[in-house]
């Protein structure tokens, strides 16, 4: 999600991202908004995203995180993976009991 | 690869704490204060803005947590954490320290010496190729490996089952390259032994099978590396070189590698000489003497394929070949089996079984110093339950504090394990070189090796979690809210513990150790003073081995006298009388003696067995031994004189009712000569210094010669000073002769051995039981003054004296150890029986001895109670008070 996002909206910090996925899931993933760094650090260290400290919308100081060409790549990979574990559970629950015989 | 780099990384990050927290922070700041805005915006109060915002970010603490659990490694992060908060508390408690590390290195170190000395003569084998196959072949009758020679030969040429055998004697010899002659202790081996052994030369050659031409035809020496290095000085130019071996000829063919130290584990030779050469080696020899049994060993490498059980079969066939071909030589033949570097059956089960006791006693050493360390533990857990508490109550986890508590003990555990390590490779080293027996070339490699250390190491963790583990239950049993509110808890037990009773069992088990020791010690100081039978003092002793310097028997009389006569002409010698071997000496002969009237001289009926000596005319003069009855010998008595004895006065009583009788009786030796009673003198200690009365006879040495001189020469001052003029008095006589000079109080050092042994041992593990003890009450005392902290407190705010505030701290420590140390005391007495076996007259009815056991626990007590104590009268109620 934060890959996609950051995909998205180009560079990011991260009240940006926590607002953003709220935003789009309609609230319903409203976790601790705080979990957020962890991951986005994680992703970090992983060389996916990187981080560079930048000016906010107010022209305060605020660390934006972008997508690394390796991030891109990586979003592909789990777009794909993604789309082909929803399309073989949508397929599970398209079955219908008459076409198994 | 992303987890790899994501590993460096966090490798990176743990260097660099600091600066990723700064960054965090502010990332946290900034994403507050957008959402604050945006509250506001959406018409919230500035501080309900802020208050919501918070909210929704979470908890920070706990996700600081997690965000440095992601960024670095928390294992080895959480680790340093601990370790430091270890350091920094051993620095506030450091006794604590010293006492837990000190315990530790010494029940460690204990247990890595007595692992290191069965690591060296059981678990390791010989040094040589293949050892596992290698055997010893010995007659099923007896323990000891001894065969004649034409049997030898037969097992050789018969046998189907080894490779080679090959046979080895040891003998001492003199050795003269020029200059001063010395004494050194050889193998004598079969030309076989370093070509079936598989040992390759270091330099030089090896004498082979083919060098080996019957008696006295292969005079060549092979150094061992240890000789060529004392003796030689590493020179390669000494092969070739003859050298005279008790006076022979020798010649020099190489030396052996230096791991190579012969084929018993403990008897370092100084060099192998060939078995045929027996008679100028010895003296005599017995090559074709089927029923003298004079070969020491026999041993071999079993061919491939063939079992023990086959080769026994095999060797017993060959027994019974020699039963029936030589009925009267062999007897009754069968064979056995057994591991040749504890000599087999003779030293190998009682070394097994001394080994496993002491490694035993280690073990348990060990068991209890952690037990009392574990009772320290949980003494310093208690006391810190309330830090432990706020810590749990502010969210640590149960594991964490555990962790640090283990951090903890494996540090101490580590540290008293590396000093435990470090003292028993000292230990070792110096068991290594250390001779105990300076006439015995009696070496052990004791080297520590991977495996002690590997064992050290073991032995350290499993403690660490040992006494480690002892404080788990309490912690996990913290109730943070109510100690948090109440302070701790304190629960005074009143019932006897498990704890308790162990204690006390240590403070019993030290007891009769310092009461063994201090018996042992003072039997040991009696025994210098002792009576037995000759008077020590004064005297110097100078031992030599005629046959070493090439007399035949026929020579030896005469050199005697001569070297008697030279000995007078010293300044300051009184009396100067010989021996073959002095009494509590090393080699105490006995013989069996029957009365005139047996005529059937079968060994069923001897009358007596006497230790045997045979002695000069001034013998007795020179060693103050009384004359009671008759006279001793003169220079008359000899080969043309009838067969005369002195004997002492038990003897005379056992032979002829009494002392007077004896005078003129005559008893028979075994080969049924008949010899004459002249004198009789007091009895004596013969064999060793706990002996019973035995009796002796001494026989003139002009009747039976013997090549083994001891000078035995009184003086009327310290005999010390005369050693120089006495050796150059014997070198200008003969200087080839070696000469062994020491007092006789310094030759008394063998049979005092065993109970100096005894006394050691027993003082190492009294020393060893103090410390138990020590730690032991310190723990418990120290425990019982935390946990009554604030009952102190409260006694002294009443107005409470010293003396109750003691007493109400430590009276149970009191109680246990005035317990423990009269139940030991008790025991040390009855110990003390089993002592006087050893030791000289050690007996514990000695006031000397009661009242130092008594001081000695007493000081122990103290000692151990010191910190405690200090710490319960220093309590300050108001202080305790308020902090409650």
């Amino acid at each position: 999600m934060v890959l996609k996002t950051l995909d998205v909206l180009g560079p990011q910090h991260g009240y940006g991202i926590a607002r953003r996925i709220e935003q789009i899931s309609g609230d319903v993933l409203a976790v601790n908004q705080g979990t957020l760094y962890p991951v986005l650090l994680k992703l970090e260290q992983e060389g996916v995203i990187a981080s560079e400290w930048g000016a906010s919308e107010n022209n305060r100081r605020a660390r934006f995180y972008r997508l690394t060409r390796e991030g891109r790549k990586q979003l592909q990979v789990e777009t794909q993976d993604w789309e082909q574990t929803a399309a073989i559970i949508a397929r599970f629950f398209e079955v219908k009991a008459e076409d198994l015989t | 690869m992303t987890s790899l780099r994501r590993f460096l990384t966090r490798l990176l990050n743990s260097a660099t704490r600091r600066a990723r927290d700064e960054r965090l922070r502010e990332e946290i700041e900034e994403h507050i204060a957008l959402q604050t805005e945006e509250n506001l915006r959406a018409g919230l109060s500035p501080i309900e803005a802020r208050r919501q915002a918070m909210l929704k970010f979470g908890g920070v603490e706990a996700m600081k947590q997690d965000y440095r659990a992601e960024r670095g490694l928390p294992l080895i992060e959480h680790l340093l954490q601990d370790l430091r908060f270890a350091l920094r508390l051993w620095r506030k408690s450091p006794s604590f320290t010293a006492v837990a590390v000190v315990t530790l290195a010494m029940a460690i170190g204990a247990n890595a010496v007595v692992f290191g000395v069965l690591n060296a003569l059981i678990l390791r084998p010989l040094n040589v190729p293949q050892p596992e196959s290698l055997y010893e072949v010995k007659r099923a009758d007896t323990k000891y490996p001894f065969q004649s020679y034409p049997d030898y030969l037969d097992l050789c040429d018969r046998n189907r089952s080894f490779d080679a055998l090959i046979a080895n004697n040891f003998a001492p010899v003199g050795l003269y390259t020029g200059g001063n002659p010395s004494r050194a202790w050889v193998y004598e081996v079969s030309g076989n032994y370093f070509d079936a052994l598989g040992i390759q030369s270091y330099v030089g050659r090896f004498f082979h099978s083919s060098d080996d031409h019957g008696p006295n035809s292969a005079p060549y020496i092979v150094l061992t590396h240890a000789y060529w290095h004392t003796r030689f000085q590493d020179d390669h130019r000494v092969v070739g070189r003859t050298v005279q071996v008790n006076k022979y000829p020798f010649t020099i063919v190489g030396v052996a590698p230096p791991e190579f130290q012969g084929t018993v584990l403990f008897f370092a030779p100084d060099f192998f000489v060939p078995l045929v050469n027996a008679e100028q080696i010895e003296g005599s020899s017995f090559f074709n003497a089927r029923a003298n049994r004079w070969v020491f060993m026999t041993i071999g490498h079993l061919r491939a394929g063939v079992t023990p059980e086959q080769a026994v079969a095999d060797l017993n066939s060959i027994g019974a070949y020699l039963e029936k071909t030589y009925p009267k030589e062999d007897g009754k033949t069968s064979f056995s089996l057994a591991r040749p570097g504890l000599i087999g059956d003779v030293l190998g089960p009682p070394m097994r079984a001394f080994l496993a006791a002491l490694m035993l006693l280690a073990a348990l050493i060990l068991l209890a110093a952690c037990a009392n360390l574990g009772s320290l533990f949980a003494a310093r857990a208690a006391d810190r339950s309330k830090e432990v508490a706020l810590r749990l109550a502010l969210g640590a986890g149960r594991g964490r504090i555990l962790r640090q508590l283990f951090t903890e003990a494996m540090l101490i555990s580590l540290l008293g394990g590396a000093v435990g390590l470090w003292g028993s490779v000292v230990v070792l080293r110096g068991l290594a070189v250390w001779q105990p027996f300076s006439q015995f070339p009696l070496h052990v490699a004791l080297n520590p090796d991977a495996n002690v250390y590997g064992v050290a190491l073991l032995l350290t963790i499993a403690s660490g979690f040992l006494f480690g583990a002892v404080p788990v239950r309490q912690v996990l049993h913290t109730n943070p809210y109510e100690i948090v509110k109440s302070g701790t808890i304190t629960r005074v037990g009143r019932r006897i513990t498990v704890r308790d009773a162990l204690i006390a069992a240590q403070i019993a088990i030290c007891a009769v150790l310092v009461t063994s020791s201090m018996v042992a010690v003072r039997g040991l100081f009696r025994s210098l003073h002792g009576n037995f039978g000759f008077d020590p003092g004064n005297v110097m002793l100078l031992e030599t081995e005629l046959n070493m310097a090439g007399y035949g028997s026929d020579a030896i009389p005469a050199m005697q006298r001569r070297m008697v006569d030279a000995m007078h002409t010293i300044q300051g010698v009184k009396v100067v009388g010989v021996i073959d071997d002095p009494p509590l000496g090393t080699g105490a002969g006995r013989t069996l003696i029957f009365t005139d009237q047996t005529t059937d001289l079968r060994p069923g009926n001897a009358a007596a067995a006497p230790f045997i000596y045979i002695i000069s005319p001034e013998y007795f003069d020179a060693a103050s031994t009384a004359l009671q009855e008759g006279r001793a010998f003169t220079w008359h008595d000899d080969k043309n004189a009838p067969r005369v004895a002195v004997v002492n006065r038990l003897f005379a009583r056992k032979l002829f009712g009494s002392e007077g009788n004896a005078i003129g009786g005559y008893f028979k030796r075994r080969d049924g000569t008949r010899v004459q009673v002249v004198g009789v003198v007091e009895d004596g200690k013969y064999h060793d210094l706990t002996e019973d009365p035995s009796p002796a006879m001494f026989l003139p040495m002009l009747q039976s010669p013997s090549s083994d001189t001891w000078l035995v020469v009184r003086s009327n001052r310290d005999p010390q000073q005369l050693a120089p003029a006495m050796r150059d008095t014997l070198h200008a006589l003969d200087a080839g002769l070696p000469v062994v000079i020491q007092t006789w109080n310094q030759a008394m050092n063998v049979v005092q051995f065993p109970p100096r042994m005894a006394t050691i041992s027993l003082g190492v593990l009294g020393v060893m039981g103090a410390m138990l003890s020590i730690t032991g009450i310190f723990g418990m005392a120290a425990y019982s003054v935390s946990k009554r902290l604030r009952e102190l407190g409260i006694r002294i705010a009443l107005g409470a004296q010293r003396k109750e505030v003691l007493q109400a701290a430590l009276g149970r420590a009191f109680k246990l150890l005035a317990f423990g140390s009269a139940a030991g005391l008790l025991l040390g007495i009855l110990a003390s029986r089993v002592l006087a076996s050893i030791v000289y007259q050690a007996t514990p009815r000695d006031p000397l001895v009661l009242a130092g056991v008594v001081v000695a626990m007493a000081l122990l007590g103290l000692l151990a109670t010191w910190i405690p104590a200090q710490r319960a009268l220093s309590v300050d109620p108001a202080i305790l008070l308020r902090e409650e």
